[in-house]
């Protein structure tokens, strides 16, 4: 390694990432715009959920019942009299789901010992949607409920009350999962496909050859890559976290240094990937197809991203295991989320360093072979 | 030159290939050869010789599978870096990175040399002295000419002051006046004792060389330098003048004599050259007018008279007999008034106006970025004109598209083929595009395999095939709907001086038949085939007329008989510089 010919190396790559406007879109604005269209986009909360209450008795009680549900941040509800108006309004897609309290209710609610019915109907269409949905009725016939028995101080002796805690995500707002591993794909982006292209824009243009004649290593050829991509997406790391930390307001529990570290690591293997594809591919358009379908996709959908790994069948959680976007996901969440517990950073880092090592070593064999 | 110099390069019985087991392609097969400092070898042969391989095994990017070389007394493979401390290497397309300005290309290959201040500065300066580059310091490589480009790509090359530079296909591409500095440069590089290889795929620039490889599908056919080379076909070249309007007929006759190695169209005359120990034929037999008259032989000549030697001579192409000729329309096939085109500022097509009569083949003539391609797209109906007009066929490309586009066959350089498509799937599948009936198709892909001798490879993928066999597959392809006017772009850049001259056997019996042709080319040659050219330079015709009369007008005292090179490089010069870009 000689320091003039690295230093020459580091400037031109920087030079042309300053002329390249699509390495800037890539390495700046598409973190912005993945982020924001991701955070706000796929919110797997519901909020605001549009519910209907019909309301066949009309009485003090039915409208407090109302009240409940107009009360939280979750339901929207609107007032219904008759069942048959509630449905076509749930055809139509007006409202996610309804309740039904029957002309009978504040009756039933007067005479002790009696169950009181409350249907609850809901579009079952998207089955997570109809779950978190139905679930939040419940919650809020729940506090309906407790409400009226402290009212009337009716606590009946050793009856049970679940209490709820969300640990991590007391919320359980789901930007605070996601937006963690939207760091990961923008990692990755920047990492492999960038890399891939840019390498591959070198073959075809014939200037990779050229390099290597010239008394430069390829170690050095290699490293002054790297190094340039590894700043970048460095940078977009920053850009990320702060708008993970100020626009989603996503709490950050872990120790700076420990996500630095990681994500260092993870860079170096993405970056890895992305030099390996390119002695593939040699022109930019076969890179850039293998770069989605090797690592952008494996790490939106097999990272743990938007799909929980532990809820897959056996064989998907196996494949999960062989794309290292799954263990920096894991690192990103737990250090957002839950602090540096080093019980669940450390097995996944180390991971990570073993692919880094192979990785890196793979590529360079290759792309001192790749002529042949 | 000192001729007893050791040799900078030594190739011994080296074997190259790509691929293992029996798919394994031989890209050099059992080469030999030396490299003498203060000389330029020339690297010759058509596209997939292997000249970019040799280059590259020379230069240590790749290793032998059998065989040695040596670089300067060391080893290519063991003291690679070593060797390649003192090794230019230009790769095609020059190797420059386009988004860096000339100084920072400059600078990035200085600093790989870590050639500090004094001394690069001084390189610097003297080399974009020498290349004329000081002007352009601060712009963009990709924003430089074709022939800029290729300077700037020798200027880094030669700033570490090589003692072996290694050029792949430097000229490609560039214009006359272009390459002739670029030989003047390397000429003075020589003379101060570098070793220069110099990769081509024009025959020309082989005879300008010291000395000369000769590649053809990875052998080496032959070595030495060219003036013996051709020296061993002399008094065996001559020239036939035809009577006006014969020379296709004639030149078909020449081909087909015993006694004749090669015959090809040279402008108004046909060049021949004899078998060795064969008599002169009667030109009158064959056709022509008066005595033939002994020529210089050049490396061409040579080339092919040693490949008629090795192969089967062919039998010329079949004439496809077909009743396009009588389909004489009045007046012009192609007419062109003030085409222009602009993309943005920059203005690439400045009132063109030319005609092409039915049966004439026509050029246009002229380096990368001329406008050629421009004004072969408006005339195709691919893109508007900013102004002017075109006809086709006596159809106006501006309101008639379509019926301007069922008679035009369009041949681009790359081929357009489905090369996972089979040779039949391919005639089907161009036959069905051009909306041809079930028993016309059936007929025109039969006459398709017969006359091109496609048969035997109907069922092959097209894309595995040979140059050879993909190009006439091609030509087929834009012949099935039997069009009026056929496109050529390019048709014979970097094929073997055989193919092209059956490639143009081809053409000549279908302007026979009064099929109009129109040709792209930078090929100097490939011009020589034409009836009538245009010279295309900087976006404006500099010139027009038959190849004979564009050379006869430069004919001086020094030039006695110039080439359409000369021409052309004479005609650019009295443009002078506001057509430069």
């Amino acid at each position: 390694m000689r320091r003039t010919r690295l230093l020459g190396l580091l400037r031109k790559e920087f030079l042309q990432i300053i002329r390249d406007p699509s390495s800037i879109a890539i390495a700046l604005v598409m973190p912005i715009v993945l982020l924001v269209l991701i955070g706000y986009g796929v919110s797997l909360d519901a909020r605001g959920v549009t519910f209907g209450v019909v309301d066949e008795s009309r009485s003090v009680e039915s409208a407090g019942f109302f009240e409940a549900f107009a009360t939280t941040p979750y339901f929207k509800p609107t007032d219904f009299v008759d069942s048959r108006q509630a449905e076509a309004a749930l055809m139509r897609g007006d409202i996610m789901g309804f309740a039904v309290l029957r002309s009978n209710f504040s009756r039933e609610l007067a005479s002790p010992g009696h169950a009181v019915r409350i249907a609850i109907v809901v579009n079952g269409v998207d089955a997570n949607n109809a779950r978190i949905v139905s679930g939040y009725a419940q919650g809020a016939v729940a506090v309906w409920a407790n409400g009226r028995r402290a009212e009337r101080a009716l606590v009946a002796p050793g009856a049970v009350t679940l209490e709820n805690r969300y640990w991590f995500n007391p919320e359980i707002r789901s930007t605070n999962f996601i937006v963690p591993g939207l760091i990961a794909l923008i990692m990755t982006m920047i990492g492999a496909l960038l890399t891939a292209l840019v390498v591959a824009r070198e073959w075809e243009r014939g200037t990779m050859e050229a390099m290597m004649v010239s008394p430069a290593s390829m170690a050095e050829i290699i490293v002054g890559k790297l190094a340039a991509y590894f700043v970048l997406g460095m940078g977009s790391l920053a850009v990320s976290m702060g708008l993970a930390i100020f626009l989603f307001q996503v709490p950050f529990r872990g120790s700076p240094a420990a996500l630095i570290g990681i994500s260092a690591v993870f860079l170096v293997v993405a970056l890895a990937m992305g030099l390996l594809i390119s002695t593939v591919a040699r022109n930019q358009f076969v890179a850039a197809q293998l770069a989605f379908l090797v690592t952008f996709m494996p790490a939106l959908i097999l990272s743990g991203l938007l799909f929980d790994i532990e809820s897959t069948p056996v064989w998907v959680r196996a494949i999960t295991f062989i794309f290292p976007a799954r263990y920096y996901v894991s690192c990103l969440q737990t250090l957002f989320l839950a602090g540096t517990v080093h019980e669940i950073l450390l097995p996944n880092v180390l991971i990570l360093a073993v692919f880094a090592a192979v990785l890196l070593a793979a590529a360079i064999a290759r792309t001192r072979r790749s002529l042949e | 030159m000192a001729p007893a110099a050791p040799p900078i390069v030594v190739v011994d019985a080296v074997t190259k290939r790509f691929g293992k087991g029996p798919q394994a392609t031989i890209a050099l097969d059992h080469v030999s050869a030396e490299i003498r400092p203060g000389q330029i070898t020339g690297l010759v042969g058509p596209d997939g010789a292997g000249k970019t391989t040799l280059l590259r095994l020379i230069a240590g990017l790749l290793k032998p599978n059998e065989g040695k070389i040596t670089v300067l007394g060391q080893d290519s493979v063991t003291a690679v870096t070593t060797v390649q401390h003192d090794i230019g290497y230009m790769p095609q397309r020059f190797g420059l990175y386009e988004d860096l300005t000339v100084a920072e290309n400059l600078d990035l290959y200085a600093d790989m040399h870590e050639l500090d201040g004094t001394v690069r500065q001084e390189r610097f300066a003297s080399l974009l002295a020498f290349t004329a580059l000081t002007p352009f310091v601060e712009r963009l490589a990709g924003k430089l000419s074709g022939g800029m480009k290729q300077k700037l790509g020798l200027a880094c090359a030669l700033l570490s002051r090589p003692k072996l530079l290694l050029l792949d296909e430097p000229s490609a591409g560039v214009d006359p006046a272009s390459r002739r500095e670029l030989w003047r440069i390397v000429r003075t590089m020589a003379g101060e004792g570098v070793a220069v290889i110099w990769s081509t795929a024009y025959l020309d620039e082989a005879e300008r060389c010291d000395s000369f490889l000769l590649f053809a599908n990875g052998r080496l056919l032959a070595s030495g330098s060219p003036t013996d080379f051709s020296r061993r076909v002399d008094g065996r070249t001559f020239l036939i003048t035809v009577p006006p309007g014969h020379k296709h007929r004639v030149q078909r006759r020449a081909a087909a004599d015993p006694a004749i190695a090669d015959a090809i169209i040279q402008g108004e005359r046909i060049r021949i050259v004899l078998n060795d120990g064969a008599t002169l034929p009667d030109a009158a037999v064959l056709g022509g007018t008066g005595l033939p008259q002994p020529v210089r032989p050049r490396f061409e000549d040579a080339f092919v008279s040693l490949l008629h030697g090795r192969t089967a001579p062919r039998s010329s192409p079949a004439v496809p007999e077909e009743s396009t000729s009588t389909a004489v329309t009045d007046g012009a096939a192609i007419e062109a008034h003030d085409l222009t085109r602009d993309f943005g500022a920059f203005r690439a097509v400045d009132n063109v106006t030319f005609t092409v009569a039915p049966g004439e083949v026509f050029g246009l003539l002229g380096p990368n970025g001329a406008g050629k391609s421009t004004t072969f797209r408006m005339l195709c109906g691919l893109l508007e004109p900013s102004a002017g007009s075109a006809r086709v066929a006596g159809v106006d490309l501006g309101t008639a598209r379509a019926a301007a586009r069922e008679r035009i066959g369009y041949m681009s350089q790359r081929f357009s083929l489905y090369g996972e498509l089979s040779v039949r799937d391919n005639l089907d599948f161009f036959s069905g595009v051009y909306g041809l009936s079930s028993t016309r198709r059936r007929q025109r892909i039969d006459w398709a395999l017969e006359s091109f001798e496609l048969g035997p490879v109907a069922r092959q993928t097209s894309g595995s095939l040979p140059l050879g066999f993909k190009q006439r597959l091609a030509l087929s392809c834009a012949l099935l709907h039997e069009p009026r006017v056929l496109f050529l772009d390019e048709p014979t850049s970097g094929v073997d001086p055989l193919m092209r001259r059956e490639f143009w056997a081809r053409i000549g019996a279908l302007a026979e038949q009064r099929v109009t042709v129109l040709v792209t080319s930078h090929f100097m040659d490939e011009a020589e085939y034409c009836d009538r050219l245009a010279i295309v330079y900087g976006g404006r015709m500099i010139a027009m007329g038959s190849p004979d009369d564009l050379k006869r007008r430069f004919v001086s005292d020094t030039l006695p008989d110039p080439t359409l090179e000369d021409a052309f490089v004479a005609l650019i010069e009295t443009q002078g510089t506001k057509a430069a870009p």
